[in-house]
């Protein structure tokens, strides 16, 4: 079973898609920001991880450069989802390594596309 | 002692005069030729060998009446110093190499006035440079006690006379810009300056201790003899007159002689050294006639009465075997005579050549040639002049052998030249004096001294039995020379001076009252009298009008200055005003700096000359000259707004630029309160779009997890109102365009609504709210928007506190005319970093519940902006640690 990381601090967003993804089949892991998301990293190891870019403490920026750096983590896929949504902004995610970038409001059928098909390649 | 033994003691004081000139020359930057001392002891070039040997004599035959030339400059030296200093500033500024410089300058660089000056020194120099070698002759005659030679071939004052002619050509010529300063020059006539006066006091020291016993011991002698009296004191009035009109004279002297005007004006390398000469000079004065009276009564008791007593200093050691003592006398007035000698040739053969050979006439020739054979040229007319000046002088002594003392025809020479004295002295303070009557002046006063000194003497050689000086011409004895106008109680000499100067002065004033000089002559009048107002304008206070080429001027410039001086000063001149050197059209102040540039090499007037002649000049007219004149003076008062104003312009742009700042800060907090809406909008919407969907299809769902997501989508759409209500409440608040609809409730009230309102929320969370105290207060507010801020107080705190044992404490007291709330809870409390962000828009704690409150973020600087409105303050208190405290202060005055 594919593992799944969701981090956002916005609960109501995080049962939503708690829910569409278990109901596709993945083991779907909550965090509610990047430091809480790091120590599940460590030990679950997902193969997605759908990441917030504003949260408290440790932002969606500074997650994805620790999640790059450290090779443990290599096969992780990461989707940015956030409220951000300027060019600049994609641009930026983009290039610290994500494969996707989602903007909210977004739609939770082209999200889980996205996911089978990051994790079927 | 022999003629051959002496004359090579001279050639050997000579050259080792040279060798010092040329060390001087070599090192005139040194401290030991560039200093103070130099320049005091250069100025004792006025105690000629009519100081050093014709003071003894004056004071032998008629007593105290030598001290006058000397008391002169000592007695005026405050104003001797001020005027001076004024004289150099000018000079220096208007490369002035001559005194007819400077009076030519005045009078709007007069070309006749220059050559009349000149005409007046030689008349009155001349002469006196023939004491100069009668003095060096006789002394050798009596040193060698050999009789006058009759050929000049033998006569060793001849080549004396030549050996200074090469002397002054070497040190005087070496540079065409007679404005330069000739340092090696002045250092020698600085340092026989100290030779001649050391050797005067130890024959002082010699006759007064040696040969007698002190000043006593010669006086007592003295007073024994017959008419003692007459030597000692004045004897009557007229003596004392005739002390006053002395000291006048000299007084003039010490200006305007050339070789003074030479070493104190044109030789002055910096105003500063005036102060040490302001002292050492007339010190030097008084020493160097400390024991001239002690000579001469020596001389009058020792040596018999057929002896000349001008020779008295060299005569006594003679007299008692002492020819060393002897000799060193002779080189101490060889000294005084070679230094007068130089600097009067110097002085008298710069004005000839810029003042009346180049201006008249010469131009031309110069004008045709090269620059490299036109500055050989300038300078071959001083030499030549130098030659003529001194082989001149002794040709006149020869043929003329001059019966007078040496102490009269200097008087005579001083009274000469003090026909310059009303052109430059009133000149110098009052602008309406004119070159016209400069010149009449000069001329009435030249023909008064003509005919009440020069005409009785030829008149007496060449006339025989004339009846001129006793009856006056055809029987007038209102006219009698000596005794003008019935003026019968005066020596010739003060006679003379007195009358010429009366007609003088009187042309002078008439003359520049009845014409007014042109527009050129008022300018420099100007100049000259304001000198210090206009010496920061210098160039630019010049009135010109007219059209120049810059390269015809450049053209003339490189003539007499060659390629590269004319580069070089026209590179300076362009950066000093920042003028575009590409500029084919000269204008005013280029002209005027040109005009001065060639001041230094061919004089004021031939330098205005050769300036006119490739300039197009329109004359100003005077009206116009004095407004442009006023004109730079408002330049100068314009000037200082102008910097007052560029200050106030770099004021307002440094307020401009905070302002500037401030707004781009402003933009940058919209774009991020902007940003920030946007993500608060986004985010909720984000949550409805993604439950929506899923509940869409989600007909496998369970009920209860339906109903839960059916909750969150309200929730989500509520925030949105309120978070879009509070966006449009703060910008209403924060724009100022909501007004508080106040009146006059109970703040007790208030506090009861408020607490009533939040009641049930802290019921379910367990919170106990205690009212502790609140003063009936009566007051005015807008009672809703006070209500938004206490329960936007009290539901923050709600949600800060522990759950179950959350307890709110509200205080509301009146001190003075303010009301004090206060509103503390036992939650977690504000970090100390966050306490100045708190009433921000948007602002939340880093550390709050994961469960985002209700329309957070914009509760607190609502409150702030509604508190505001109220004439009051909301503050955090930093002290409370153990929850939060929100105190908010209102007045209770006005409504």
């Amino acid at each position: 079973m594919k593992k799944i990381l969701i981090v956002d601090d916005e609960p109501n967003i995080v049962m939503s898609l708690e829910y569409a993804f278990q109901k596709q089949g993945y083991h779907v892991f909550i965090a509610r920001d990047g430091s809480e998301a790091l120590v599940i990293m460590e030990r679950e190891h997902p193969d997605i991880v759908i990441l917030d870019v504003m949260m408290p403490q440790v932002d969606g920026y500074e997650t994805i450069k620790i999640i790059k750096e450290n090779p443990a983590f290599a096969k992780a896929r990461v989707i940015f989802l956030s409220a951000k949504s300027k060019a600049a902004d994609i641009e930026k995610g983009l290039s610290l390594g994500a494969d996707q970038y989602f903007t909210k409001p977004f739609s939770v059928k082209k999200l889980i596309a996205a996911v089978d098909n990051l994790i079927r390649i | 002692m022999p003629s051959y033994a002496i004359i090579l003691v001279i050639v050997g004081y000579l050259s080792l005069l040279f060798a010092m000139g040329i060390w001087a020359d070599r090192r005139s930057k040194s401290k030991w030729v560039h200093n103070p001392w130099v320049y005091a002891l250069s100025l004792a070039v006025y105690c000629s060998a009519w100081t050093y040997y014709g003071s003894v004599g004056i004071a032998a035959t008629s007593g105290v009446s030598f001290l006058t030339t000397y008391l002169g400059p000592v007695i005026a030296l405050p104003l001797w110093i001020l005027i001076l200093k004024r004289v150099v500033l000018i000079s220096k500024q208007y490369q002035v190499a001559s005194i007819a410089d400077f009076i030519s300058l005045r009078y709007g660089n007069n070309r006749s006035i220059g050559a009349i000056v000149t005409i007046i020194c030689v008349v009155a120099v001349l002469p006196y440079i023939a004491l100069q070698l009668k003095a060096v002759s006789e002394t050798f005659d009596i040193l060698s006690e050999s009789s006058k030679s009759t050929s000049i071939f033998t006569d060793s004052t001849f080549y004396i006379a030549v050996l200074l002619a090469v002397f002054v050509a070497l040190f005087g010529t070496q540079t065409t810009d007679a404005s330069r300063r000739r340092s090696g020059l002045v250092f020698t006539v600085a340092v026989e300056s100290v030779l001649k006066l050391v050797f005067f006091l130890i024959i002082g020291v010699y006759v007064t201790f040696y040969l007698f016993d002190g000043t006593t011991d010669i006086y007592e002698q003295i007073s024994a003899l017959d008419g003692f009296e007459k030597l000692a004191t004045f004897s009557n009035m007229e003596a004392s007159i005739n002390w006053y009109f002395m000291i006048a004279l000299s007084f003039f002297a010490i200006f305007l002689l050339p070789r003074q005007f030479q070493v104190s004006v044109v030789e002055n390398t910096s105003t500063n050294h005036l102060k040490k000469a302001s002292w050492v000079f007339p010190l030097y004065l008084l020493l160097f006639n400390v024991f001239v009276i002690f000579i001469a009564w020596a001389g009058k008791l020792m040596l018999s009465s057929d002896l000349n007593p001008d020779y008295y200093t060299l005569y006594l050691p003679l007299e008692h075997g002492h020819r060393l003592l002897g000799l060193m006398v002779f080189l101490g007035g060889l000294s005084s005579v070679i230094s007068m000698v130089v600097v009067s040739a110097l002085a008298l053969s710069t004005m000839i050549s810029n003042n009346l050979i180049i201006p008249y006439g010469f131009l031309k020739v110069l004008n045709k040639s090269n620059p490299s054979s036109n500055a050989r040229n300038i300078k071959n007319i001083r030499r030549v002049s130098i030659f003529i000046l001194i082989i001149g002088a002794y040709f006149f002594y020869v043929n003329f052998n001059i019966q007078l003392s040496l102490f009269s025809i200097g008087l005579i020479a001083f009274v000469i030249i003090a026909q310059l004295a009303p052109s430059f002295f009133i000149g110098l303070f009052w602008n309406r004096g004119s070159a016209a009557a400069a010149k009449m002046g000069i001329l009435a006063g030249s023909l008064v001294t003509f005919y009440t000194l020069a005409l009785p003497f030829i008149n007496e050689v060449f006339v025989e039995g004339s009846t001129l000086v006793s009856n006056g011409p055809f029987g007038l004895a209102l006219l009698k020379p000596y005794q003008l106008f019935g003026l019968d109680f005066m020596p010739p000499v003060t006679h003379a001076f007195f009358w010429s100067m009366v007609f003088n002065v009187m042309f002078y004033l008439i003359f520049s009252v009845i014409k007014k000089g042109n527009y050129r002559e008022r300018n420099y009048a100007e100049l000259v009298v304001n000198a210090s107002s206009y010496g920061d304008l210098q160039e630019n206070a010049f009135v010109w009008r007219g059209e120049a080429y810059v390269s015809e001027i450049r053209k003339a410039l490189t003539r007499f200055l060659g390629e590269k001086r004319t580069t070089r000063a026209l590179d300076i001149f362009y950066r000093k005003y920042d003028l575009n050197p590409q500029e084919e059209k000269a204008d005013a102040r280029l002209v005027n700096f040109s005009e001065k540039l060639l001041t230094g090499s061919i004089g004021a007037a031939s330098a205005k000359l050769m300036i006119s002649s490739v300039v197009k000049e329109q004359p100003v007219t005077l009206p116009e000259v004095l407004k442009i004149l006023e004109e730079s003076k408002e330049t100068i008062t314009a000037n200082k707004q102008l910097q007052q104003q560029s200050y106030d312009l770099k004021r307002l742009s440094d307020n401009l630029k905070e302002a500037n700042e401030a707004l781009v800060e402003k933009d940058r907090q919209k774009d991020e309160f902007l940003d920030t809406v946007a993500h608060e909008l986004k985010t909720p919407t984000a949550s409805i779009r993604a439950a929506s969907e899923i509940l869409a299809d989600a007909d496998d769902m369970p009920k209860e997890l339906k109903q839960k997501f059916l909750e969150n989508i309200v929730n989500d759409a509520d925030r949105l109102a309120v978070l879009i209500t509070n966006i449009l409440d703060l910008e209403k608040l924060s724009s100022g365009r909501e007004i508080m609809d106040k009146k006059e409730h109970l703040l007790k009230n208030t506090v009861t609504k408020a607490v009533d309102g939040i009641y049930q929320l802290a019921l379910k969370k367990g919170v106990h709210i205690e009212v502790n105290k609140v003063e009936n207060i009566s007051m005015f507010y807008d009672e809703d928007r006070i209500l938004q801020v206490f329960t936007n107080l009290l539901s923050n705190s709600i949600k800060f506190v522990p759950e179950g044992n959350g307890v709110i404490k509200i205080n509301v007291v009146k001190n003075n005319q303010k009301v004090i709330m206060s509103f503390e809870d036992n939650g977690k409390g504000i970090p100390p970093e966050d306490m100045q962000y708190i009433f921000e828009k948007f602002y939340q704690s880093n550390d709050q519940n994961f469960k985002k409150p209700i329309g957070s973020g914009m509760g607190l600087a609502i409150s702030r902006h509604i508190i505001e409105s109220h004439n009051g303050t909301i503050t955090v208190d930093p002290d409370f640690k153990k929850g939060a405290r929100f105190i908010v202060e209102l007045k209770t005055a006005g409504k």
